[in-house]
């Protein structure tokens, strides 16, 4: 690595991180203007009370909760691709892990976030650690959360700091402060041999340790809901159908985030087809697994018949829920097993809209766990109501604009695709790796069709 | 009204002034413990158990529970809360709302079980519904700070100082018996119980304080039962002509309504008591007899 030199296959990559556009700028602006309303938004909700929301009594949560469970859910995406394929050792991922890596870190502060939106007591929140009961599940899911952050953060740092130390030597253009940050992140890292062994080591113990948090924290989650009482929640598969819809939706956020750096950045040459080919058919796979926890689910409801499990089922199919719950099985469930199960549907553009057809659909699929188990009469006569407010509305808006605005300051800061790992790649360390990639992954891997050049 | 808040209906009649006496050495207050009432020890552990036993063929659904309820503990807003609005006419009285406490939480709430506002007499028809105290009580499992917990008397209490608002015992309660307040309390106030709320000593057993972002429900009277007085909804009951209500310490096997006083163990059988959704396993402490000869 000589300093000042960049070798043109990555100007592309390291071009968006010294020169920024009208655009961007642009961009940012929209994306803070949205994260403005949701704070004057929450301002309100801290000085009125919750009486804001559209939650009540018998609908106690709301659209906040349903949010935390969606960011929660996309939180898999990085665990999936970089720990799980990195263990596989399959190399077409290494174009994509930075983006799965920082897509988990910020969705994990924003599921959190949706949490503290939803307290009545925001100012009490130390409570939680003063006074934590470990028989609560909220506390599980407290611990869960705080070491998947943790966890998570050191895994994106980790496999950065050869970058960082590279943009910190390829000193053209780079402001003071930033050239600062770059020394103080990159811990002296001269890319000796020595150095990148303890690297490898600590990137593969990460990867295994990260994976049973992954779990449990999708678990948890899930334990929040089945451990109560209530029609619809009160279910054993709770767990692992979470777990399945977190793959689906985490690798759906991973073909949508992608795809925009890549045309916002020119990452054309790095994240090809074959890339967007690949993350489809995980895409297809979580999807199928999801459809076969939700039949199960229903059909064990339908055919014990208890009444109040059969109303609710009424309530999706044809009642009082039928709007949100055909929303979510046929842009989540039908329209992007269409599109990709069709040839002709699995080019960039066909798999882009089957998982932003997948994000939406997945964001009700939330929508339908959390709100009509309590929506469901169970002492009072009809349906309770609940409509979401301007100002969950607004928050919610919020937090994905902010989920975003956090990505794209955060790819201004570093470079978005792994430089180092797909560098390696090139220069054969990888191709021995990708002969030894087992399992169906790695047959993906290698029938994926074009190659990343 | 500006009196102690659960001094007002002291002593209102002498029934209820007896049931007093009892209620009191079954609390263990030490001169009534030590004389002729053994099974209350001298451990200092608590032996209480309270119950509260409804009698639905008496309950004519005239809500007089659930005003006094509101009364004593100056319930804030229900927030929208769907509640009864207007006179019940019942065969002993006319119970007129109060206006200001229309919209109110309902910690004792009556449910028509069959139509609402079905025939005036319509006895059997009605489910007045406080919160179970339940022993195994999901609700105390799932909070994440204590804030709701079982007191040494069996009894599930909230701790408003402490409560963060996150709502999950609501979603946990089988029986719907937690409200939460979702505004500012002290909105939905009249002077008068602006007043009453600022005077009285707040606590979880008594929590006359209402605040914003926490969890409110119905605390089978903790401040009174522990002084020997019967909770403000039961002595009301009474009050009423209904004495529908039965409240007393299970391990002393004795109700009373003010009026009667009635061995529990031998009412529970002879009428075949039952409790709401007792499959769930949540071991509930209030008894519903079902009403006879219909
Ligand atoms: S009835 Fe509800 S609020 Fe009362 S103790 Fe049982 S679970 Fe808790
Ligand atoms: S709302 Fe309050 S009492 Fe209820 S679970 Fe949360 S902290 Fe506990
Ligand atoms: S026992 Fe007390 S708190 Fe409970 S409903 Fe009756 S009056 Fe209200």
């Amino acid at each position: 690595m000589k300093k000042g030199t960049i070798p043109v296959e990555e100007k592309a990559i390291v071009n968006p991180l010294q020169t920024t556009g009208m655009k961007y700028y642009v961009v940012i602006g929209l994306l803070a203007s949205v994260v403005g309303i949701g704070l004057f938004a929450y301002i309100t909700q801290l000085t009125q009370g919750l009486e804001v929301t559209g939650m009540r009594n018998r609908v106690m949560w709301g659209i906040y909760v349903t949010n935390f469970v969606y960011f929660i859910a996309i939180s898999m995406a990085g665990t999936l691709i970089s720990a799980i394929l990195r263990l596989t050792n399959a190399g077409w991922r290494k174009p994509i892990t930075r983006i799965a890596e920082s897509i988990t870190v910020v969705s994990l502060i924003f599921a959190g976030s949706s949490i503290v939106f939803d307290l009545g007591r925001p100012d009490r929140m130390g409570h939680m650690l003063l006074f934590g009961r470990l028989d609560s599940p909220l506390i599980w899911d407290l611990f869960s959360l705080t070491s998947y952050l943790i966890g998570s953060i050191l895994y994106l740092y980790l496999p950065l700091i050869p970058d960082i130390a590279y943009l910190r030597d390829s000193s053209t253009g780079i402001s003071g402060i930033k050239q600062w940050l770059y020394k103080r992140l990159s811990l002296g890292w001269t890319g000796s041999e020595e150095q990148k062994k303890k690297l490898e080591r600590a990137i593969k113990v990460m990867s295994v340790l990260i994976i049973p948090v992954a779990v449990s924290i999708h678990s948890v989650t899930a334990w929040i809901f089945g451990v109560t009482l209530k029609v619809g929640w009160h279910s054993t598969i709770f767990a692992p159908y979470f777990v399945s819809g977190a793959v689906f939706s985490g690798i759906a956020t991973i073909i949508l985030v992608a795809a925009i750096f890549r045309k916002a950045y020119g990452l054309e040459s790095f994240l090809t087809l074959r890339h967007f080919k690949n993350l489809a058919y995980l895409m297809m796979a979580g999807n199928l697994i999801y459809v076969y926890f939700l039949v199960s689910e229903f059909l064990t409801m339908y055919y014990g018949g208890e009444p109040h499990d059969l109303m609710l089922l009424n309530a999706f199919f044809t009642g009082e829920y039928a709007i949100q719950f055909w929303t979510f099985a046929i842009a989540a469930l039908v329209l992007p097993l269409i599109i990709l199960a069709v040839p002709s549907g699995r080019t960039i553009l066909g798999i882009v809209i089957a998982a932003v057809l997948a994000n939406i659909g997945m964001w009700f699929a939330r929508y339908i766990i959390v709100i009509p188990s309590l929506s469901h009469p169970f002492l009072t006569e009809g349906w309770n109501p609940y409509t979401p407010t301007w100002v969950e509305i607004s928050i919610t808006g919020l937090s994905f604009a902010g989920f975003a605005l956090v990505l794209a300051i955060f790819a201004k800061l570093f470079p978005i695709i792994s430089m180092w790992e797909i560098r390696g790649e090139q220069e054969g360390i990888a191709s021995q790796e990708s002969q030894h990639s087992i399992g169906p992954v790695g047959e993906i891997a290698r029938d994926g069709g074009e190659r990343a050049t | 009204m500006s009196k102690g808040p659960s001094r007002r209906n002291f002593i209102k009649a002498s029934a209820i002034a007896g049931a007093t006496l009892l209620l009191g050495g079954m609390a263990g207050f030490p001169g009534a413990a030590s004389q002729g009432h053994p099974h209350s020890g001298s451990t200092g552990r608590s032996k209480k158990k309270w119950v509260m036993v409804i009698d639905t063929e008496r309950c004519d659904g005239c809500r007089m529970c659930t005003e006094a309820c509101i009364e004593e503990h100056v319930v804030p807003s229900g927030w929208g809360e769907p509640s009864f609005q207007g006179v019940r006419q019942t065969t002993k009285t006319a119970v007129l709302q109060k206006p200001e406490h229309i919209g109110r939480q309902e910690w004792i709430k009556v449910y028509n079980m069959g139509e609402d506002l079905g025939p005036p007499g319509d006895k059997g028809n009605f489910l007045p519904l406080p919160c179970m105290q339940c022993v195994n009580a999901p609700c105390v499992k799932v909070c994440p700070v204590n804030a709701t917990y079982h007191n040494e008397d069996g009894l599930v209490l909230i701790d408003n100082n402490r409560c963060i608002g996150c709502r999950y015992c609501m979603t946990a309660c089988p029986y719907e018996r937690r409200f939460f307040n979702w505004g500012d309390p002290s909105q939905s106030y009249t002077q008068e119980e602006k007043a009453k709320t600022v005077f009285a000593e707040s606590s979880p057993e008594f929590p006359v304080e209402h605040k914003k972002g926490t969890v409110e429900k119905c605390m089978f009277c903790a401040h009174r039962v522990k002084f020997g007085k019967l909770p403000a909804c039961v002595e009301a009951c009474t009050k009423a002509g209904m004495k529908a209500l039965f409240f007393g310490n299970r391990n002393e096997d004795v109700v009373s309504n003010g009026a009667e006083i009635l061995k529990l163990s031998d009412l529970l059988k002879s009428r075949g008591a039952y409790r709401l959704q007792e499959d769930l396993g949540t071991d509930p402490n209030v008894y519903y007899l079902p009403p006879r000869g219909k």
